[in-house]
Formats: C-alpha cells, structure tokens, sequence
C-alpha cells in the first residue's frame, strides 16, 4: 500500500502565540498561498504559546517561501523546519476493528505487542487499538490491519521536537 | 481613570495621535460615535464606506501617517473591504475600526453580524477582536505599530457594542495608558548584515548595464534623498515603477521613468538588457516583469527588501538584503566610501539613444478632433503648481497620468497598483486634501471611475475639502475596450459608456462643484487655471476626449517585455 503521507514533506515546529484565531490563520494561509498540508497537530505549551507540528507537502510550494509566509504572521513566534533523521517525532493512531473470529482477535493482539501497541477495549471480536510511534511505522501498523476488518482509523498527524546534538 | 469603551477608543485614538478619522456610523459602532461628539479629531463623514478606506489610504501616503477609517458591522464592514484589500496590496498604513454585534451574539448570525476578522484575515497585516473593553489603548496602540513598522499596512480591530455601549455593564473599564508593545512574533529586521552589503557592492562595481528598480518601497523606507545619492554616487540609471513614481525626480537625467506593461521603451528595455537590478523596495510584480522567463534574462539581481517573503518569491536574487531600504542605501554608500566607480558611459548613451528614438510620445489630435487624453494631462501638469498630489483611477487614464505627469516629489502620486481599484482616486485625493490642505489635489480620474465613487464629491463639499477632479471622458471603459481591440477583434462588449446620461456637468453641480466641461483644445489651458484658482470648492472638470486613443507602448499580457509594442506612429523606424 502506499504510504498514507506523501514522500517528499518538511516538518514544521511552529511556536505561537495562544491567541484567538491563530489557527484560522496559520490554515488559510496555507489555503490561500496553496501549499498543501499533509497533517497538523496543535496544543498549548503554556498559558501564553502554543506548538503546531505543520507536515508540508513541499512538492506543492517553496519551503522557503512557506517558511516566510508563516513568518509574517503576526502571531507567529518561531518555525522550525526539522529535519526527519535528528528529531524526535511521534505520531499516534487509534484503530477500531471488528474481526469475524477468536482466532483473528489471537492474531491481531500478536501484531500489535510486536509494534509495542496498546489494546484501549475489547469486547468480543470488536477491538479498539493505539500505537504511538513514528508515521511510517503507523502506516506499516495500518497497513499489516488492513485484511482484518477494519472499521475506522484516526491518526493524530506527527508532532515533533528537535534532537539532542 | 472609569469610562467606557467606547470613550476609550477615541482617546485611544488620540493618544496615538490620530487627527482625522474617515467614517460612517450605524447599529453596531452607535456607542464610539456618541463619543465621536466629545473627541478631540476631525471626523469626516463619507457618502459610502469604501470611500472612507480610501480617504484613509490617500491620507497615509500623503501624510506618511496612518488613516484611519471607522464604520459599522455586516454590509458596512463588507463595503471597506476592497479599500483593505487595496491597501494590503499597496501596502499602506491604514487602522479599521469596526463595529460588531454584541460578543454574546457572535456566531447566531444576528442582525448585521459578518466575520470581519475572517473576511479580512486575507487582507490585512494583522486584526483583532477585541472581548474586554480594558484591551482597548494596548490594542490600539499595538494595531498602529504593526500598520506602520516593518512592511506597512492595514490592521482591523472589530470591536463588538457591549464593550463600547455605555449602557452596557460589559463597557466598563479603567484607561491604562499603553505599554510598549511586546509582538515576540514581530520583529522586523532594519539593518542588513555588512556581508551582504560587500556582496551588493561587489556586483554593483562589476556590473556594466546597471538598473536600479525602484519600488514603492523606498516611499515606504521614506528613503527617496539615499537614492537619489546611490543612483549619482554610482552613475546608475533609474527605473521608477507605477508605485515609486517621485521617488527619484522625473527630471533627474538618471531617472528613465516606468517600466512594465505600459511603461517607456526606454525603462523597459534598461531592465530587459541590464546585466545587473538592483531591485529596491520592489518585487517583480507580473505588470513589471512581463514573461517571467525571459525577464531581463542576462541580470544578475541584488533585491533589498524589508519583507523577507518578497526575496526570492518571484526571482532569485544573487545577493537577497533583508532590511530598511533607508539604512540598506546608506550602508551601501558607507562600504562604497570613496571607491572609484565607472561612469557607465557607453550604457548610458546606449539608453540616451532609445529615449531618443522611443519617447513617450502621442500623435496630436487632427483638427476639430476630439481632445487627446496625453495632451490633458501635459496641460494639467504644466498649468498646476509643481508640488501637486495626483490620485488617479484605474484605467487608460491612469496610465497616462503616471506617463505624462512629471513626478519631481515624492509623495505626490496616489494609485491603486496592486489590486487597480476603479474608483480609488476620487476618495483618494480627499484624504490626501484632507492631510495637507494647503496642497493643490487633483483626481485624474475616467468616466467609468467616476460612476463607482463620486458621491464622495458630496463629502468634499459638506466637509470643505477642495479637490479637484479632471475626468478624462473618452465614453469607454477604455483599458477594457483597448484590449478588446487589440486582442478580441475589436468585439466590443459592455465597454461603451456614451450613456448619453449621467450629464457630468449637472451631476457635479448636484453635488456641490464647480463644474467646467472642455472639448475645445483651445479652452483646455484656461479651464485648468479656473479651476487652480477656486478654493473653496471641489472643482470637476470635464475633458471630453478621443475615444479610440490607446495606451502605448505596451507589453501584450503573457508576453516578453522584448515584444513591447511602440505606438504605430513609432513602428516604421527599425530598432
Ligand atoms: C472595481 C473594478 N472593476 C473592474 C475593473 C476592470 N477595469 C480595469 S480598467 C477598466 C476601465 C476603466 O474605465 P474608465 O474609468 O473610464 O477609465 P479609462 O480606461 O477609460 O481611462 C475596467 C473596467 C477594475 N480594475 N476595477
Ligand atoms: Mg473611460
């Protein structure tokens, strides 16, 4: 299967300040400037910033540029563009499936201790699954579920910081 | 000190030194306006919202200060968004203040209720919602700094009517006098590093076809005397586009005029067969470049800009200074000390032979012909004093008016560039008056302009603001109509204005002017002293003018700036 996010991304670390709208502003700049965003993922860090983790397909635009447009926003404090191999980034999923028999539920547990995933429910055949780890390893997890029946899937879209030197 | 929000909007407003506000009251911004009574500034009242956006604008690129513009929520908030947009684009200081619907009633699409920081968020610097009326002086406080630092501006604030509307307990707040702002997310850098300077240089004193593109940036960086000396200190000839026009004398033997679509062949063809820009303050707009991959092909390019985005956005640069165009030049000067540099003699004689050959230039009308628009604009310019603030529409018109005018100061030249806003130069000129009374203000507008915005004609009149209008009336939407000439076979479609009504002479009248109409060359110098002679009035006089006339030369959209068209009378010689 292909992966689920396209090959050729920056990941952006972009501080800013917690203030009403700031995402309405960081997205329709995206939209408006036509870069594409493979994934977003924001929360506070504390009272006054919060951290948005921006997946950009760069194919669709100058990195550069994207990282200057964003720049211009006001409440845009700091980005950083994190290069894949040196920081630490995670992204989480939850999987729900519903299997036809104990023998699938047998398998499936099997597949999700070697991805060192986690069983959130169980009831019968039915199974609610999560797995934090890196995207390709979530679209590798997804992936290895995808004959099984799989109901629905929500990724969180990655976060990341930068690593230690 | 206890007051209202709405008390301390206005002495908000003071406190930053605000002298004029362009608005118009309604349901939602009632409150500020009963304390508009009170305030210590001048309110004009406009006859419809997008004009006060202009005023403002006008205002701020004559006065070098901020406009200001206030109106109501939903359709009036909606009606200054062309103004905001245009502004944005041209990048003027501007503040909005807009009224909004109680904070408890946003979202239930209540009655005038718009998103106006969603509507605007595309086309402003910055905006805000304001929820406690204690926000108010460091809201406005930090709206006018981001407006005019960095890359200038509009900034909105919509303020909601609880928090203004002294009946309302919401309203309640204790003035606190603004801190200093703290924006960690705005940061503009003026300075450049000296390595990027030495770079400049280093290509400067390599280059032997040299062109300084000057943009509106350096009216921004009020930066027009460092380039003066930077274009003399290195004998480099200048390029002045639709935005800079004054930012270098127009008879400053350095100065070729305006490039791009419409621009002199001269200008036009310096950038095309430069081997260096020295882009100043200007960003490679599609009007300036033509065809982008056969844009001034042999250049090497410095590009100075204060906003970061625009290095390397559309072509890029060798060497890219982020930073002041004020303080760049004058670094720049400072490295280049007493450096010998070369006279560009041959370059500049290779241009002086195209001004030659290629001038700007018109046929004259044929007897009992109808009057041609250049000559107008030659006789408005010749007949007014030579400090006079031109605000031009959008269209052939404008065209000619940045063609044939001749821009020896700075910031005498209002336009809309960037978004091309029919209908900007009425309001315009009343905001730029508005600023500097004693100046003389002529609109140069066209006969469609005129329909989008004369009713602010009323508002110069009932508010004494003695503009004059020169409506150059060719019965077309004529830039239109030329390009369906020239590239839909003639096919003229919904371009013709012959009306045969409004008639302009009674519509302004109507409105309180002096009206003249000219169709006689012979008439055309008097009327222009008539009408400089009346100040107590808005002045609109009429030039009846050759329908057919075309703007030239001209860069056919899409096309290299290598195919510029002379105008016909200009074609048999050989290039
Ligand atoms: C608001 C707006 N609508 C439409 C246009 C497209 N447009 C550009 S120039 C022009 C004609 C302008 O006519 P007029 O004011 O008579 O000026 P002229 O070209 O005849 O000098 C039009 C319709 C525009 N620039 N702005
Ligand atoms: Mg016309």
């Amino acid at each position: 299967m292909r992966p689920i996010l396209a090959t050729n991304t920056h990941t952006l670390a972009v501080l800013v300040e917690n203030k009403a709208g700031v995402l309405a502003r960081v997205a329709g700049l995206f939209a408006r400037r036509g870069f594409n965003i493979e994934s977003l993922a924001v929360a506070p860090t504390d009272e006054r910033f919060s951290r948005i983790t921006i997946v950009v397909d760069a194919e669709s635009a100058s990195i550069d540029q994207v990282k200057k447009q964003l720049d211009k926003l006001i409440n845009v404090v700091d980005i950083r563009d994190l290069p894949p191999e040196s920081s630490a980034l995670r992204e989480m999923v939850l999987v729900r499936l519903s299997l036809d028999d104990e023998g699938q539920v047998d398998d499936v547990l099997q597949l999700v201790s070697g991805f060192s995933g986690a069983v959130l429910r169980v009831r019968g055949t039915d199974l609610i699954l999560s797995l934090s780890s890196r995207p390709e390893e979530l679209d590798a997890f997804i992936d290895k579920l995808q004959p099984y029946g799989l109901v629905e899937l929500q990724r969180t879209g990655a976060i990341a910081i930068p690593g230690i030197e | 000190m206890e007051m209202d929000g709405g008390q301390a909007l206005l002495k908000a407003l003071e406190f930053e030194g605000v002298e004029v506000v362009f608005g118009y009251p309604g349901g939602a911004i009632l409150p500020v306006y009963d304390s508009v009574i009170e305030a210590g500034l001048r309110h004009v009242l406009v006859r419809h919202e997008q004009g006060a956006g202009h005023m403002a604008s006008g205002y701020a690129h004559a006065t070098g200060k901020p406009g200001v513009v206030m109106v109501t929520s939903g359709p009036a908030a909606t009606n200054i968004v062309t103004p905001l947009a245009d502004a944005y684009l041209d990048s003027v200081p501007i503040v909005a203040i807009t009224g909004q619907v109680p904070y408890g009633l946003i979202g239930t699409d209540a009655f005038q209720e718009t998103d106006t920081t969603g509507i605007t968020m595309s086309i402003t610097k910055h905006n805000y919602l304001v929820s406690d009326p204690n926000d108010i002086p460091q809201v406005v406080h930090e709206a006018f700094h981001i407006a005019t630092h960095g890359r200038p501006g509009p900034v909105l604030i919509d303020l909601p009517k609880n928090i203004t509307d002294a009946m309302n307990p919401d309203s309640v707040m204790t003035w606190r006098d603004p801190v200093p702002v703290d924006l960690p997310g705005f940061q503009p850098v003026l300075d450049a590093d000296q390595a990027d300077i030495d770079a400049a240089i280093k290509l400067l004193s390599e280059a032997h076809r040299p062109v300084i593109y000057a943009g509106g940036g350096i009216l921004k960086a009020r930066a027009a005397e460092e380039l003066r000396a930077l274009a003399e200190r290195t004998n480099t000839p200048v390029v002045t586009t639709l935005m800079a026009r004054g930012a270098l004398p127009d008879s400053h033997e350095l100065n070729l005029g305006m490039p791009g679509m419409h621009g002199n062949y001269t200008a036009v063809m310096a950038m095309q067969e430069a081997d260096l820009l020295l882009a100043l303050g200007s960003r490679f707009d599609d009007r300036v470049t033509g065809r982008l991959d056969s844009f001034a092909p042999d250049a090497k390019v410095v590009h100075v800009d204060i906003d970061p985005a625009e290095l390397g956005k559309i072509r890029q640069p060798d060497v890219a200074i982020r930073g002041d165009a004020k303080r760049v030049i004058a670094a720049m000067l400072d490295t280049l000390g007493s450096a010998t540099v070369e006279d560009h003699g041959a370059w500049r004689s290779k241009l002086s032979g195209w001004q030659e050959n290629y001038p700007l230039a018109y046929e004259d009308a044929e007897p009992g012909g109808k009057l041609k628009p250049q000559m107008v604009i030659e006789a408005l310019r010749d007949g007014s004093p030579e400090d006079t603030i031109v605000a031009s529409g959008v269209g052939q018109h404008q065209m000619w008016a940045s063609q044939y005018w001749r821009f020896d100061h700075a910031y005498t030249w209002l336009n809309s560039g960037g978004l091309g806003t029919m209908g900007y130069s009425i309001p315009a000129a009343i905001g730029a008056k508005a600023g500097m009374p004693d100046r003389t203000v002529w609109a140069i507008d066209g006969d469609g302009c005129f329909q989008m915005t004369c009713q602010e004609l009323i508002t110069a009149a009932v508010e004494q603001i003695p503009v004059k209008v020169a409506l150059l009336n060719n019965t077309f939407l004529g830039m239109v109509r030329q390009w369906q000439e020239m590239f839909y076979e003639n096919r003229l479609s919904e371009v013709d204005l012959s009306g045969p009504v409004p008639d302009y002479i009674k519509l302004s009248e109507a409105m309180g002017c002096v009206a003249i109409r000219v169709e006689d060359p012979d008439e055309v110098e008097d009327a222009i002293a008539r009408a400089n002679a009346i100040n107590d009035r808005p002045v609109v006089v009429e030039f009846v003018t050759e329908p057919g006339e075309n703007v030239y030369p001209m860069v056919p959209g899409g096309k290299s700036n290598s195919d510029i068209v002379v105008p016909p009378f200009q074609q048999k010689e050989t290039r």
